[in-house]
């Protein structure tokens, strides 16, 4: 096992330590999505004091679902590397053959730390200051609480472990369509709508119009971030956890599945093509 | 049984003809000409355990082509391949577990991270056990003298200094095959030395085969028994430095040099082999085909007709050399 995860785990600590070394790009990000969940808040608490009508989530629920959003944007599958980007466009990407690794899980193992990486550093400080900070300054109404229940605790904790590996399967999926494309941008703009409104980045999910959510209820995105904010606020109850876990798994097979296929096509060209 | 065996290796690309003007961008939005560029048109290779080859050619004569193939980055057209058994796009992981490959146009390791961590990463994606890892890592950086730059992220690095810590990095592993695509190419002359050392030390000491493509004829002459050129895709010439230079025009050059410019003037060397005598001030540089001439008969019939200061045989440049035998074959720059 540790031998599988060996060349995985070092493309990841190679990422931090990258990352490391750029401090004031972690903390400018930073301040970008405290402003950004600020603004969000006050126009979702503006819509709950509006309301008469009874909602499918409360704000406590909604302030949560905000946060932990904030905290894990740079989670959410909705770009590419533009190192892998710039690589495709000189032909470098051809050299990761060079590896004595299989293709697909090489370039899992670095999207995976691209996804990671950013969110864990800028998340932490995310989360405590929704949680610390906020409830200090007098402004409980606004602050994230503690998860509902230890069982949505684990709960969470799973669904955002399967939430990182299923953005990191979609966002490969992307890298892999460079292949052909090479520019990437136009990946960029349809990444960046499909998952902000229907991973709920942008409107909680339960907020969409009843005839709507059929619909939003089966797609993919719904499990990078809905998912797993609602299991933490307690909005989905701790019986229906297991069953929303397994729905967020079987996307990820299925997406996997689907860039391994499509990558297998992308290195057949490339390997007749050259870099 | 040679360590790489290449037979009738053929690679065609197909490319798209862009025709000039906006008008020929247009049209090519909707009908495109294809052509084939014949990149490889048949080629044999056999290099045994342990030599030092040197692979030249103009630009885009096939040889990162080659290079490319064997490495297994690159399925060829036609042809087959072994290398130590292994056909290298058929078996690519196994066959890259076991060589090494530096480009000297690309670092491959990671740009951001000092260079030490890219060596660790290496270890992990290798899979290198870890007494072999720290003998190779050690062993490599007393030879490439990398202890200072260990720490230095590789953005920070001097070309010569990223392509010792590549070349580093490309053996950590253990290769017994060594693939070096132009790896001196614009080096200064001190880094040059450096990377030619390490290479004859490698492949004299731990019988490492290299396989080196470069455009600086220095790079062969220094460290390549066997030379092999390629243009337009195919061989032209196999075998070692005197091979290469009887294959174009067997010549020396005879410089003599007297004391005075009129004892040079003298100087009668016009007879039978002797090709060109050019005088300048009290050198004379006489051209001959040591097949028809022998060195000593020029010699004696110098010394019949004055006593000269110095004699000196030379070879002419290689890089004149590997010139005229790609105008003999036709061979342009694609």
């Amino acid at each position: 096992m540790n031998d599988a995860l060996g060349p995985l785990w070092a493309v990841l600590s190679a990422r931090y330590r990258t990352l490391l070394q750029y401090r004031a790009a972690a903390f400018a990000g930073f301040a970008t999505q405290l402003f950004w969940g600020a603004v969000k808040l006050m126009i979702l608490a503006a819509f709950f004091a509006a309301t008469t009508e009874p909602q499918p989530m409360n704000l406590t629920e909604v302030v949560a679902y905000v946060w932990l959003g904030q905290a894990l944007l740079g989670m959410l599958p909705w770009n590419v590397d533009a190192d892998f980007r710039e690589q495709v466009r000189d032909g470098a990407v051809a050299y990761d053959l060079l590896r004595p690794l299989d293709l697909y899980a090489y370039w899992f193992g670095r999207t995976l730390a691209f996804r990671v990486a950013a969110p864990t550093l800028r998340g932490v400080p995310m989360v405590v200051f929704a949680m610390v900070l906020l409830p200090l300054a007098g402004l409980d109404d606004w602050a994230l609480g503690p998860p509902a229940s230890g069982a949505a605790f684990a709960g969470f904790v799973v669904s955002v472990v399967l939430a990182a590996l299923l953005a990191t399967a979609v966002t490969l999926l992307a890298h892999i369509s460079l292949l052909w494309t090479i520019s990437g941008v136009g990946m960029d703009r349809i990444l960046a709508v499909l998952v902000s409104i229907f991973s709920g980045l942008i409107v909680p999910l339960p907020l969409f119009p009843d005839w709507l959510r059929p619909m939003l209820e089966w797609q993919p995105f719904r499990g990078l971030a809905d998912v797993p904010y609602r299991i933490y606020s307690g909005n989905i109850p701790a019986a229906e956890i297991a069953p929303e876990l397994v729905f967020t798994l079987g996307w990820t097979v299925v997406l996997v599945l689907l860039g391994r296929l499509i990558l297998r096509r992308g290195v057949r060209r490339m390997v007749v093509q050259g870099g | 049984m040679p360590q790489i065996e290449v037979r009738g290796l053929a690679k065609t690309f197909r490319v798209a003809e862009r025709l000039p003007g906006l008008a020929g961008a247009f049209r090519g939005l909707i009908h495109r000409r294809m052509r084939d560029v014949h990149a490889l048109d048949g080629i044999d290779l056999d290099i045994e355990r342990g030599e030092l080859v040197g692979y030249i050619g103009p630009n885009g004569a096939g040889k990162s082509t080659t290079i490319k193939i064997l490495a297994g980055i690159l399925t060829p057209t036609a042809g087959t391949c072994q290398v130590d058994g292994l056909t290298p796009w058929r078996d690519r992981r196994r066959h890259v577990a076991r060589i090494g490959v530096v480009f000297g146009q690309r670092t491959q390791l990671w740009w951001d991270l000092p260079v030490i961590e890219s060596f660790d990463l290496l270890r992990d994606i290798y899979r290198i056990p870890p007494a072999t890892y720290r003998d190779n890592r050690d062993r490599l950086i007393a030879l490439m003298d990398l202890e200072p730059l260990l720490d230095v992220p590789v953005r920070q690095l001097s070309l010569g200094q990223r392509m010792r810590s590549d070349l580093a990095a490309a053996l950590l592993h253990g290769p017994s095959l060594l693939f070096l695509d132009e790896p001196t190419i614009g080096l200064d002359a001190v880094s040059k030395l450096a990377i030619r050392d390490f290479v004859r030390e490698l492949n004299r000491e731990q019988q490492v085969t290299v396989l080196l493509t470069t455009h600086d004829m220095d790079d062969i002459e220094a460290l390549c028994q066997r030379v092999i050129v390629i243009g337009d895709g195919r061989i032209l010439v196999d075998g070692g430095m005197d091979v290469l230079r009887r294959r174009v025009r067997n010549e020396r050059v005879l410089v003599v040099d007297y004391d005075s410019a009129d004892e040079a003037a003298l100087l009668d060397a016009d007879r039978e082999g002797v090709r060109r005598v050019e005088r300048d001030a009290s050198r004379v540089r006489i051209a001959f085909d040591p097949e028809r001439i022998p060195v000593a008969t020029l010699i004696g019939a110098l010394l019949a007709q004055g006593t000269p200061r110095d004699l000196l045989v030379e070879y002419p440049p290689i890089e004149q050399t590997v010139a005229e035998l790609y105008a003999e074959h036709d061979v342009r720059e694609l």
